[in-house]
């Protein structure tokens, strides 16, 4: 990618530039004009800058699905008693909702990472707009992007986990695998939104992204068994992403696994690959207007 | 590969066009660039210069019309024709969450760039662009000034073959720029291209070798900065002043006075070979302005008598 860049000294003391040096010859690689295969480089740079600046946000959304634990499943949990979990055994109601608020943390933190976040470093911090200008590719842009949201998701993931045990809401080593599953359930969410911000232009339409998560944290079989619906809105429910990553992370955490966990984990990976052709579809009209 | 029409030219563009929706902001325009040239792009703002630009980058597609950059189609091999080129563009898009010097190296680091190669490159670049005790600062405690500089020292990151410039020195004050315009001529001398766009008309006069005026999205005329002033405008132009309510009135008791008359709501402009004589005639006429002016013909006034508008509105 760089074999031309022959080293001078520098501005000052350089060499003048030959006809050679203005002779270069193309590569004919598979995505060569959205990909130069160097999407650590935009990793490296998100990693530096949490680290100079704003590594505070970084553990404030750490503590939300902590909040929710204590206030949801320690505090109504006193007035609900246990509940009867995946494999049909009665467990408590913090240990019943922890997974499930685990699964919706995984989801807003990929859908922050991938929507607002991308959609302010598009078009107020101008920060793809100056990577771009480089060797850079939209895909290594895309790729560093995600990679930092997982990475973001798994490290919440594990924080999350640790608070469960210590809570004494483990009670099974199958939960550890909790950690993994949820970045499935970010990479899922992660792929699919920074597709759908490629048609985003205004603050207004960004928050319809709002409108669509809210209701489905609350309905998903978060805080209650779907069996409370009616059938036609169970199949509804059903077909949400979120839900397949509730049931998902709710059978791993008492390690009951079924059929049905297949049916999660091949949801999720069907969501990947749609979200990220999408995503590779439109990345030109994401970075390149 | 468009090698064998384009060999001679690092920068070759036909029939360049870029709509947005029914808008052209680009209209057709075909001009080449040779290897170490200087190339300005003058014209006002929403000519269409700085979209121009973000073609040769890659980072925005035509509507029509090719591009070769060194041989390559910037939208076909995007990552491989930037590794050659240097970018500054209008706006400074720093990295404000990464510090002074950070800038730097992050940057290179897009250009897959070793670390044994950048650091010392990012101390070189810090000294030349005279920032070297704001190493360790953050982005946004520098002056506007200073970012420009940073972003200047971070296009040469890469050593650049091609160094677009768009509106390098907008917002600096008269001691900046000069720094600045000392600065590119090193590199034209290096054997950088540069390739400039700006609205100001002594910018363009000290730093191109050849440009184009361009409006609307469209050349209007094309050549060095001389052969322009040359071909579009006389030797010297007298600039008369009235008052604001009389400039117009006055402009047809001035008529045949000099080649032409150009009358605008601050002035009055007189195109002429000789200023002082045409001044004599005004006064022999019993006009008297309230303030005269001989200069001679620069840029501006060849836009002026291309588009009838002004550079700077």
């Amino acid at each position: 990618m760089t074999e031309n860049l022959t080293r001078r000294s520098g501005p000052s003391s350089a060499q003048p530039l030959t006809d050679e040096d203005y002779r270069i010859t193309a590569h004919n690689r598979r995505f060569s004009a959205l990909y130069s295969r160097n999407a650590k480089a935009v990793i490296a740079r998100g990693l530096r800058a949490t680290k100079s600046s704003n590594w505070l946000i970084m553990v404030s959304g750490f503590f939300e699905p902590v909040l929710y634990l204590i206030s949801m499943g320690v505090g109504l949990g006193a007035l609900v008693g246990d509940v009867v979990g995946p494999g049909g055994e009665p467990i408590s109601y913090a240990a019943y909702i922890a997974p499930a608020l685990l699964a919706v943390s995984a989801m807003n933190g990929a859908v922050y990472d991938s929507t607002w976040n991308v959609f302010f470093k598009m078009n107020f911090a101008k920060l793809y707009q100056g990577m771009l200008y480089t060797s850079l590719g939209p895909l290594d842009v895309a790729i560093g992007e995600i990679f930092l949201a997982l990475l973001r998701g798994a490290m919440y993931a594990t924080g999350f986990t640790a608070v469960m045990g210590m809570m004494g809401l483990i009670t099974t080593p199958w939960a550890l695998l909790m950690v993994p599953a949820s970045v499935l359930i970010a990479f899922g969410f992660a792929s699919f939104g920074m597709g759908i911000t490629s048609y985003m232009k205004t603050f207004q339409q960004m928050d319809w992204i709002n409108f669509v998560m809210l209701p489905m944290f609350l309905f998903s079989a978060t805080f209650y068994p779907l069996s409370v619906y009616p059938q036609g809105i169970q199949w509804f429910i059903q077909a949400l992403p979120l839900w397949h990553g509730v049931e998902l992370l709710r059978q791993i955490s008492v390690g009951t696994f079924t059929s049905a966990t297949a049916i999660h984990i091949l949801y999720y990976l069907v969501m990947i690959l749609i979200g990220m052709v999408l995503t590779t579809s439109r990345l030109r009209k994401l970075f390149l207007k | 590969m468009p090698n064998s029409l384009t060999r001679d030219y690092v920068i070759s563009a036909r029939n360049l066009t870029k709509h947005y929706g029914d808008f052209a902001a680009v209209d057709d325009i075909s001009f080449d660039v040779p290897a170490g040239e200087s190339f300005g792009l003058l014209g006002p703002n929403g000519a269409g210069k700085s979209t121009t630009m973000r073609m040769i980058g890659g980072v925005s597609q035509r509507t029509s019309g090719s591009l070769s950059i060194m041989g390559l189609d910037p939208e076909q091999h995007g990552p491989q024709v930037r590794a050659h080129l240097g970018v500054v563009p209008q706006q400074d898009n720093l990295d404000e969450e990464l510090r002074v010097r950070d800038n730097l190296i992050v940057y290179g680091r897009y250009f897959g760039l070793p670390l044994s190669y950048l650091k010392p490159k990012a101390d070189e670049l810090l000294e030349f662009a005279q920032l070297t005790e704001k190493a360790k600062s953050k982005v946004d405690s520098l002056s506007g000034g200073m970012k420009r500089r940073l972003t200047i020292a971070r296009s040469l990151i890469n050593e650049p073959k091609i160094l677009l410039l768009d509106e390098p020195t907008t917002g600096l004050d008269p001691q900046a720029r000069h720094i600045l315009w000392d600065r590119l001529f090193r590199l034209k001398e290096s054997g950088v291209t540069l390739i400039l766009t700006t609205h100001y008309m002594d910018e363009a006069e000290q730093l191109c070798d050849r440009l184009v005026v361009v409006d609307k999205g469209k050349i209007m005329a094309e050549g060095s900065p001389s052969q322009l002033i040359r071909e579009h405008s006389t030797r010297e132009v007298l600039e008369l002043r009235f008052g604001s309510e009389r400039n117009t009135t006055v402009a047809a008791e001035l008529q045949g006075i000099g080649d032409r008359l150009e009358p605008l709501p601050d002035r009055v402009l007189i195109y002429t070979h000789d200023g002082e004589a045409a001044l004599e005639q005004v006064a022999s006429r019993g006009l008297h302005p309230i303030t005269s002016l001989v200069r001679r013909s620069s840029l501006e006034d060849v836009f002026l008598r291309l588009t009838g508008r002004s550079l700077v509105d």
